[in-house]
């Protein structure tokens, strides 16, 4: 292939690709059973990681970046004046193919602008699997994007090759999208995630029937919210989060702060910083929603529409309920240890297991490796030695934030910085 | 200190070297035993050395007994730790083993015992630089199409990544070689051999000489860089992040780097 056309192409598509954030590469049950390549079960794998600290699993690039459509959040919008390519399907089986037997990728996530039609799009996002499928016996991770719109035939074919689907729905509120992509509704970005659903419930209950059912989209689907950019409150964005995740069976939600790309008035400027700290606040959230057993009223109400930035979500909630506490870590059920702040789900189980030999002491608790500068207000052990002061709320936060320090100290200090 | 009475057992470095000593330990009823590997031992004014001769014989009688008093995670735990290589690891193995022995309950979840904890520890380390290397290893296609690989591993990793690689590239003809211990992997599309190479004079690992690798190498490793580089969000940069997840050490043989 003629190395500088593809060179140029790749530079050009994977940048337009990066602000995808998710390169997901478990949860797939893809063996290699033809003696072909790649070998997608178990855990995924980082392969490397940029200079912002993320992962790189998959090869991530855009079929094209040319697009009809012109949402001001986005890259590719038309109105945008960038450089356009678009790769033959070939060449990223090829790319896929190489870069896979040199143990660089999991596996390809590909995306794409829309040209012409979602379907004429989609039938070349799906051809790409197909050859990587049948053609290479390609075995590694898929990740296609649902384009929206795309008709239920081609979401089906889709399934059948690609380990995940995902559609974005990018702006967290239909008001927000009516805003900033007036071009799109909502129904377009949600009829190919009924579809992929359906299909997937399906195919697992035939599965369970027939053992040689094939597999449809084994790491089910996902999709990113930007968060920043269209004014939404923290509430707005899980609560709809929470939404996908029940109504649609979602395997994971992206939150990606908004990176300022265009002069549009509609959107913070460019030069803004990216709400990095918010973003990670919102993750710890949704991992409190998926693993720990809140419901996402208990985080976010109409009393409490956004998150504190300056404590985690979980020591947010223990400082507006602390008629729960102190727990006893010697007796107290998973669902309350696991509501102990600074206790993650890892020392949950450790503990668990540990105290069934003997009771549990700080030190114990200090090994088992809990953080204890936040834990330890919220529990007592097999020790005499334990927060006796009748403390209220402010004092403990203020407590605790003494005797922390945060990483994004920098951003949470409302004190200008003169000598920097 | 040591005293008069207690017992050094010498042996090869083998894993069924050391569970030949953990059967002798057993059958002489020995208290207080120091395992040491030959090549760290020292001649000692105390104590009794014995060199111990690997049996796989009583070496597998050891490891099926951890398998009735154990979970197949917890007696991995050991095979993982021992890969581990920490000086004076033996012991703490020793001292775990004779804790599964004793209680009769099994012990892999107690992590208020402090060897089962420490082991539980470095046998998480030793996990962690397994996954790794599965993440790190980058194969250069040379020129009679053999995929290569090389790595320095902090921990003797290889025996563990064997099955990883087989069944993901089943189709391809590879060697992933370990340049610190000085032994490979060599897949031939049917098994997975060891191999012990001697290099080329002046062969440098860290660099993709002509000489050696396929042209098309170099383009895709070169596509590969440019992919990296136009991946990264500069306005998110954090690089403290970065090395955390791929610590420096092993940059060496990144292509991206």
């Amino acid at each position: 292939m003629g190395f500088t056309r593809i060179q140029e192409k790749l530079k050009i598509l994977a940048d337009a690709a990066k602000y995808d954030v998710s390169c997901a590469s478990s949860g797939s049950k893809r063996s290699n059973t033809n003696k072909g390549l790649g070998d997608a079960t178990g855990m995924g794998i980082c392969h490397s990681y940029t200079e912002d600290g993320r992962c790189v699993s998959l090869l991530k690039i855009l079929l094209t970046n040319h697009c009809i459509f012109d949402c001001a959040y986005c890259v590719t919008r038309k109105s945008n004046d960038i450089k356009r390519a678009a790769f033959q399907v070939q060449e990223v089986v090829d790319l896929t193919i190489n870069f896979y037997r040199r143990n660089y990728i999991e596996g390809l996530f590909l995306s794409s602008g829309i040209f012409k039609s979602a379907d004429y799009t989609m039938e070349r996002l799906v051809a790409v699997a197909r050859k990587l499928r049948t053609e290479e016996k390609f075995n590694g991770y898929i990740h296609l994007k649902s384009i929206p719109g795309a008709s239920d035939e081609l979401m089906k074919e889709a399934g059948l090759y690609a380990d995940r689907l995902s559609v974005n729905i990018e702006i967290p509120t239909k008001e927000g999208l009516k805003l900033l992509a007036p071009e799109k509704n909502r129904e377009d970005f949600i009829k190919p995630m009924i579809k992929v659903k359906n299909e997937i419930i399906q195919y697992k209950s035939e599965k369970k029937l027939i053992k040689s059912t094939p597999l449809f989209a084994p790491g089910g689907q996902s999709t990113q919210m930007i968060i920043g950019a269209s004014g939404e409150s923290d509430q707005q964005i899980m609560w709809t989060s929470n939404y996908f995740y029940k109504k649609f069976e979602l395997k994971r939600v992206y939150y990606s702060g908004y990176i300022p790309i265009s002069y549009d008035s509609r959107l913070p400027h460019i030069g803004t910083e990216v709400p990095m700290l918010r973003e990670n606040r919102l993750y710890q959230t949704d991992w409190l929603m998926r693993f720990y057993g809140f419901e996402v009223h208990e985080i976010l109400n109409e009393s409490h529409k956004n998150l504190d930035l300056e404590v985690d979500p979980k020591l947010g909630w223990a400082l507006r309920n602390l008629e729960y506490f102190p727990v006893d870590v010697n007796t107290a059920d998973r669902e309350m240890l696991a509501r102990i702040p600074g206790v993650g789900m890892k020392s949950v189980h450790k503990i668990i297991q540990a105290r069934r030999f003997r009771r549990l002491n700080w030190e114990h608790l200090q090994r088992i490796g809990i953080a204890m500068n936040r834990a330890k207000y919220f529990l007592v052990c097999a020790s005499q030695d334990f927060e006796r002061r009748d403390l209220t709320s402010p004092q403990l936060k203020s407590l605790i934030l003494q005797n922390t320090t945060s990483k994004y100290q920098k951003k949470l200090s409302p004190q200008l910085n003169l000598f920097e | 200190m040591l005293n008069i009475q207690d017992s050094i057992l010498i042996y090869d470095g083998s894993f069924d070297g050391f569970l030949t000593c953990v059967f002798q330990v057993y059958d002489l009823k020995l208290k207080r035993v120091l395992i040491q590997k030959d090549s760290e031992s020292q001649a000692s004014l105390f104590g009794k050395q014995n060199v111990v001769v690997a049996d796989p014989v009583k070496a597998d009688r050891v490891w099926k007994g951890l398998g009735k008093k154990t979970s197949n995670a917890g007696r991995l735990r050991i095979y993982y730790g021992f890969l581990s290589e920490k000086q004076g690891v033996e012991n703490l193995l020793l001292r775990y083993i004779q804790y599964v022995f004793e209680s009769r309950l099994p012990v892999d979840s107690d992590f208020s015992n402090p060897d089962v904890l420490e082991l539980s520890k470095v046998a998480k380390s030793v996990g962690r630089e397994k996954h790794r290397m599965e993440a790190f290893v980058r194969f250069r296609l040379t020129k009679d199409g053999l995929y290569f690989a090389t790595i320095e591993p902090d921990f003797d990793v290889l025996p563990l990544i064997s099955k990883h690689f087989k069944s993901r590239y089943a189709d391809q003809k590879w060697v992933i070689y370990d340049l610190k211990r000085n032994y490979g992997l060599y897949y031939d599309l049917d098994k997975v051999e060891i191999i012990n190479l001697t290099l080329p004079e002046g062969f440098d690992a860290s660099k993709t000489s002509p000489d050696y690798f396929a042209v098309e190498e170099i383009e895709f490793q070169t596509l590969w860089k440019d992919y990296f580089d136009s991946t990264n969000i500069s306005s998110r940069k954090n690089l403290q992040l970065h090395i955390r997840h791929v610590p420096k050490r092993y940059w060496k043989y990144l292509s991206e780097k």
